[in-house]
């Protein structure tokens, strides 16, 4: 009564919620369709599994201390780096991602939700349940999974634990998830925008998250295949994978690698999409070379689907096969590096101011092209017969996957945080949060790879006396890494709820373009109901200038 | 609006109508990869077929040693191994080698040996026109047997290669067996 009192008294789009704003409660949660709350859904639940995962990660560096055992038996350790992979691969990056993409993309296109809302709804509510399947294996009798995150066949299939089926079905309803998230992301930006919003006018993270839309809904299927052959071979009398029925497990590698690769695209596209956003905002110029950047990331995801070999040298293929894969995979560092030069050459003679967002985009900018240039070296086929399955593996992919993937995940969250919330956060926490995570994750990962030259081999609890030095750095590094994030959520839940904080404007950021920053802070619940106007977008893309 | 909506139905099921394909992709894999195995001899696949070698000559200027190597799956409790460790053979020419297997798991038992050839650019050249490995192959208890090979080295093979490595895994086949029981043509029961 007094709610619609004040609401009629005052016309702006306060009153706008009082009429069909979210419902109160935990149902507001469970059966809502707006793209914002199912954006938030999704970067909770993606928040929640990084401490989960990350603590996987501090488990098994503690083990890795000292030669020996100091804490966990072989079969716990390698549940642990099982697990570990696997949530932070398909519970935190690939989810907050999709947060990103449903809290983001329609701001961006002027498009009042996504396309298909239901199915939004439910493609999120499918996680909690596969996660909660997955890691209900560790209250089972016998072994979790142990097989590794490649979970590589006979290991999944003839010597895997009983709980390997609930392992199964979990990735089964992640896969359908990550579908129905593409699905909807595909027909929202193709339907979806502003009328005025043409294709050479939208965003890099639009055009990044369309190219990373459709490399999921080529390769999560074969995923979902690659599994459900595990479960026949496991349970219904086939041989896929099995050499005595006529099988072959090098077939399985083939499979799971035709998804895997793609994968590694699927998890840093939507990144770089973010790089671009932010990189021209703190340098107060526009993207350079903005077409070159649509065609490079195009070029990737259309590389990428011919170069799984590469992580299959040494299974004795032909050595035309080796060399066509091993081309195909440096050629991957062109429009890569035309990527790397573009962001460059933005920052070049830019008005730069470094706030949070920037921190971490530059730390991208720098530890991603190291990640990039170990890639290079271990796509040559004669080095990587020596760097295969040794801890020069591991630094690499966390050099990408942690600087790459996580560093623009982290990014995106402070550049958009006030948008979201409406509320700017504590920029002196922010600035320590960058310097710990930063320093942590080299402390981390730069001694892995002498380790990896060295000899080490991955995936093992125990290692030689003389790898322990580095090591012991290692694990330190891990824990400051791991530490540090304590900080991050801090920052965010202040940020959420705390009212100590300046409120934000709407432009937020000074140099910031894009329709985003034409909306209030915090953004309405219901945005662009009517689409914005051909002037409003061409402000919005400075790109065209 | 409902313009729209037609318009997100269509998209939808375009895509749905792709990922279904892709589904199914990942089942042709198999056929493929097997078709592709055995056109590059991948795995020794090219192996696992009985080849022709009408009109080949001998090549009498080169010699290849081909290495003979037996495993036994998750310790199976039989012996099995090549009667001579190597053969030397000059491409074009035909050879016979025996392996002795013996079962001693104290019972009745079917296995098949699934074969794999080194270096992966030599697979397809080394070609066999009679193999136990073509077929499963079924032991009393106890029983000892001598099982053929012939084999023969196809001349075009690079002449950068000079030894090959025929490598046998011995498999207990139980739970897959096929129809025709009970199969030791060649075998020479000891
Ligand atoms: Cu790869």
């Amino acid at each position: 009564m007094t709610d619609q009192h004040i609401a009629t008294q005052d016309n702006d789009h306060h009153d706008h919620d009082s009429h069909h704003g979210p419902a109160k409660g935990w149902r507001r949660w469970l059966f809502t369709t707006n793209h914002k709350d199912i954006g938030t859904l999704y970067l909770t639940l993606s928040f929640i599994l990084m401490f989960v995962a990350g603590t996987m990660a501090l488990l098994v560096r503690t083990e890795l201390f000292e030669p020996g055992k100091v804490l966990l038996n072989p079969e716990f350790f390698n549940q642990m780096t099982t697990f570990h992979g696997l949530i932070m691969v398909f519970g935190v990056i690939m989810p907050a991602m999709a947060g990103l993409a449903n809290w983001m993309i329609p701001m961006m296109i002027g498009a009042q939700d996504m396309a298909l809302p239901r199915l939004n709804n439910w493609s999120f509510w499918l996680l909690p349940f596969a996660f909660t399947m997955l890691m209900s294996t560790f209250l089972m009798s016998g072994n979790a999974p142990d097989f590794g995150w490649t979970f590589y066949a006979p290991l999944s299939t003839t010597y895997a634990p009983k709980s390997t089926d609930f392992f199964i079905f979990s990735v089964h309803l992640m896969g359908l998830s990550s579908i129905l998230a593409a699905l909807n992301i595909v027909v929202t930006i193709f339907n979806m925008r502003a009328p005025a919003m043409t294709w050479m006018k939208l965003p890099m993270f639009v055009w990044s998250w369309l190219v990373t839309a459709f490399l999921l809904l080529a390769v999560m299927p074969v995923l979902a295949g690659c599994v459900t052959m595990m479960l026949m071979d496991r349970h219904f009398g086939t041989s896929f994978f099995n050499a005595a029925g006529g099988g072959d497990p090098v077939l399985f590698q083939h499979v799971f690698w035709f998804f895997g690769h793609p994968e590694v695209y699927i998890l840093i596209l939507p990144g770089f999409g973010v790089i671009s956003s932010i990189i021209p905002t703190f340098s107060r110029k526009p993207l350079f070379g903005y077409h070159a950047m649509v065609y490079a990331t195009v070029i990737i995801a259309l590389l990428g689907l011919v170069v799984w070999v590469h992580h299959m040298f040494t299974t004795g293929a032909p050595m035309d096969a080796q060399l066509f894969f091993m081309y195909a995979t440096m050629l991957i560092s062109v429009p890569t590096g035309i990527k790397v030069f573009n962001w460059t050459a933005t920052i070049f003679k830019g008005s730069l101011s470094f706030e949070t967002p920037m921190l971490f985009a530059l730390g991208f900018l720098v530890m991603f092209t190291i990640g990039g240039l170990s890639g290079l070296m271990i796509s040559l086929v004669p080095s990587d017969y020596q760097y295969r399955d040794s801890y020069f593996i591991v630094a690499h992919f966390h050099y990408v996957l942690v600087s790459g993937s996580l560093f623009t995940i982290i990014a995106a969250v402070y550049y958009w945080l006030p948008k979201w919330t409406g509320r700017m956060y504590s920029e002196r926490l922010g600035q320590w949060h960058f310097w710990l995570t930063t320093i942590g994750m080299n402390v981390t990962f730069m001694p892995m790879h002498f380790l990896g030259l060295a000899g080490m081999p991955r995936r093992i609890p125990d290692y030689a006396l003389q790898f322990t030095d580095f090591n012991q750095i290692c694990t330190v590094g891990a824990f400051i890494f791991g530490f540090a994030q304590l900080i991050f959520l801090y920052i965010v839940v202040m940020s959420c709820f705390s009212k100590r904080f300046p409120a934000a404007t709407s432009q937020v950021w000074e140099g910031a373009h894009g329709l985003e920053w034409t909306i209030p802070s915090p953004a309405p619940y219901h945005t662009f109901e009517t689409p914005p106007d051909l002037a409003t977008v061409n402000a919005a893309a400075p790109q065209l200038e | 609006m409902s313009n729209h909506q037609k318009s997100h139905k269509r998209l939808t099921l375009i895509l749905v109508c792709g990922v279904l394909l892709m589904f199914g992709f990942a089942y042709m894999l198999v056929p493929l990869y097997k078709l592709i195995c055995q056109k590059e001899g991948i795995n020794g696949r090219s192996g696992a077929t009985a080849s022709s070698m009408a009109g080949l000559s001998i090549d009498t200027t080169r010699t290849i040693k081909v290495t003979f190597l037996t495993t036994l799956h998750q310790h199976l409790p039989f012996t099995f191994k090549p009667v001579k460790p190597f053969l030397l053979i000059h491409p074009g020419e035909r050879k016979l080698i025996y392996f002795y297997a013996e079962n001693k798991t104290g019972h009745d038992m079917t296995v098949q040996a699934v074969p794999s050839i080194t270096p992966g650019d030599a697979a397809r050249f080394l070609k066999k026109t009679e193999c136990f490995c073509f077929t499963q192959q079924y032991f009393f208890k106890g029983e000892k047997a001598d099982m053929p090979v012939y084999f023969f080295v196809d001349p075009a093979i690079p002449s950068s290669i000079k030894e090959i490595t025929l490598s046998y895994t011995l498999f207990d086949v139980g739970d897959f067996l096929k129809k025709q029981q009970h199969f030791t043509k060649g075998r020479i029961d000891l």
